[in-house]
């Protein structure tokens, strides 16, 4: 079966006509190219007739995105995720790709203030919404307190995960503010007091394989005081 | 993933008629289930339709006295609502049972109910699997079958619905709001939208093609006191191995009503109405929760590695209704 992947955007930038992997058109085109130096122009149609039946063409779209305050133009295969968008066509690395599929909350980005998984939607459909990433909530020398409170509580080892914890804390920050409810919260009727237990059920879209978990709840729980 | 055109709907019917003429589109809501098939090529449109963006995303107030809930309402949103935090409780306990926070930001009311099946084989495209790939086969009956249907599955297929949302709002008799590509409207209950497997397992619902939903409107709550629970493998974002949605209602030691549903049991959230005018006017007692168990499990059978859901069904129910019975008849 014919693996094309919005997952390797950067292939995308690679191609000079936009397409998005080694496609088909790619190989063919790669085929003309040799026929018309004289060397095997049999082999584009041997490979046609091996071939599945032919896949919809790329569809290239233009796309404004509001990121960290910033309108940024691009035309982008209508497959790629927002996740994608930032990291191989923005160059911004922060948002993680872990699973992919929606299961480790890595790629956390905040949707005019929501908190979403970035892997789990097209860029395009975001389009005149306010997008944070964690490069927008602070700088290194204006860190975030939410990214000053996971330095001062250790909570990470490897890190890979610490973007989309932070971006998705401040999420869960606002939503607690809110006033919304979580499975654990005892009485659905009453706003509910953001206690360990309570952090952690908010928080368990996030994965952290290096199991920073009690110090992650330390820094959150820090904020959250700070708040109040 | 496949390459697919892309656009926005403007209007509810446009969507419909956009879906209709173009044989392989899909609506694209939160995408969160959608876009994680799309990508392991179980879901292949050539063309989305995004309904973002049509005005579907209110909840109101209806004149009977229950809630219309727009197809485009977050489960977040749904879940944090006071009105069914006050008044339908097991349906916020099921929401957020449900997935993660990030996730419930996303995904819609809609696209809830048509959630497809966690089924192993089902999201493997190496093997035969008569949902995705009709007459190629069943590889779960004979296969690891841990979370697949001790109930009302067919030897064609014996995946299970993972839906939460969906549990509760069959215990509450929701309705399903659609519009079609002629514009007609028309509403469907909840108990008559998803389909048991049958020999069209790759037909999850009763929706006709291009059909678009645009609310689910809960009846005024019945009385009782409402308990969602959620049996998993672990305390938080899993799906369930077996899920309760409970509405009991009792005058002294007696049951007076009850009305159950489950989830992870079949193709579709199970109700059985026999089980609950069992329970109707019985004592508040294991026997009588045993009883309801038989009506619930008619039938039932496991395959194997499945076996245990029988039981702990059976537990669950019994745990869930007594929990239900004793508890002090304010709200969930």
């Amino acid at each position: 079966m014919a693996r094309r992947s919005a997952t390797r955007p950067a292939v995308v930038e690679r191609q000079a006509d936009g397409s998005p992997a080694p496609t088909r058109r790619g190989v063919l085109g790669a085929g003309a190219a040799l026929g018309a130096s004289g060397l095997v122009a049999p082999a584009v149609g041997t490979a046609q007739q091996n071939s599945e039946p032919a896949d919809p063409p790329p569809s290239m779209l233009p796309v404004r995105l509001s990121l960290n305050g910033e309108v940024r133009a691009l035309t982008l295969d209508s497959r790629t995720t927002l996740l994608d968008a930032l990291r191989e066509h923005l160059k911004l690395f922060g948002a993680k790709k872990g699973c992919d599929h929606g299961q480790c909350g890595a790629c956390t980005v905040l949707i005019d203030g929501r908190r979403i998984n970035s892997c789990l939607t097209l860029a395009v459909m975001h389009e005149g919404q306010a997008i944070t990433s964690v490069e927008g909530l602070g700088s290194p020398e204006h860190l975030h307190p939410m990214q000053a409170a996971f330095l001062e509580h250790d909570g990470f080892q490897c890190g890979y995960c610490t973007p989309g914890q932070i971006c998705s804390a401040v999420g869960m920050l606002e939503e607690s503010r809110a006033g919304w409810p979580s499975l654990v919260t005892a009485d659905l009727t009453a706003a509910p007091a953001l206690d360990d237990a309570e952090i952690r059920e908010r928080m368990s879209g996030n994965i952290c394989r290096c199991a920073a978990y009690p110090n992650i709840r330390a820094a959150i729980g820090a904020v959250a005081g700070r708040a109040a | 993933m496949k390459a697919f055109s892309y656009e926005r709907a403007s209007s509810p019917q446009g969507a419909a008629s956009a879906a209709a003429s173009h044989p392989n589109a899909k609506f694209i809501a939160g995408g969160t289930n959608l876009l994680d098939l799309m990508k392991v090529e179980v879901e292949t449109p050539n063309h989305l339709i995004d309904v973002n963006r049509l005005k579907l995303d209110a909840i109101t107030d209806t004149p009977e006295g229950g809630l219309s809930v727009g197809a485009l309402v977050r489960n977040s949103d749904l879940a944090a609502d006071p009105r069914v935090r006050n008044r339908y409780g097991v349906l916020s306990r099921a929401l957020l049972a449900g997935a993660s926070g990030q996730l419930r930001n996303k995904a819609t009311t809609g696209g809830n109910l048509l959630q497809r099946t966690r089924c192993y084989y089902f999201y493997d495209v190496t093997k035969p699997c008569n949902k995705r790939e009709p007459g190629s086969g069943c590889s779960a009956i004979d296969g690891f079958n841990r979370i697949h249907a001790v109930v009302g599955a067919s030897p064609k297929c014996i995946a299970t619905h993972p839906s939460d949302m969906a549990v509760a709002m069959l215990a509450l008799g929701a309705s399903v709001q659609t519009v079609s590509p002629d514009g007609s409207a028309r509403t469907i209950p909840i108990a008559a939208f998803h389909r048991l497997p049958g020999n069209t397992p790759e037909r999850d619902t009763n929706l006709e093609p291009g059909e678009l939903i645009t609310s689910v409107t809960l009846p005024p709550p019945p009385p009782g006191v409402q308990v969602y629970r959620k049996v998993r493998d672990r305390a938080s974002y899993a799906f369930a191995v077996v899920s309760v949605a409970a509405i009991v209602d009792r005058r002294g030691g007696a049951i007076t009503s009850a009305r159950l549903a489950f989830g992870g049991l079949a193709h579709k959230p199970w109700r059985v109405p026999a089980a609950e005018q069992a329970l109707a006017g019985a004592p508040a007692a294991t026997a009588s929760y045993n009883a309801a168990a038989d009506l619930v499990l008619a039938g039932a059978r496991g395959y194997g590695f499945n076996d245990f859901k029988i039981p702990l069904t059976r537990r669950t129910l019994a745990s869930v209704v007594g929990e239900a019975a004793q508890a002090p008849p304010a709200r969930a």
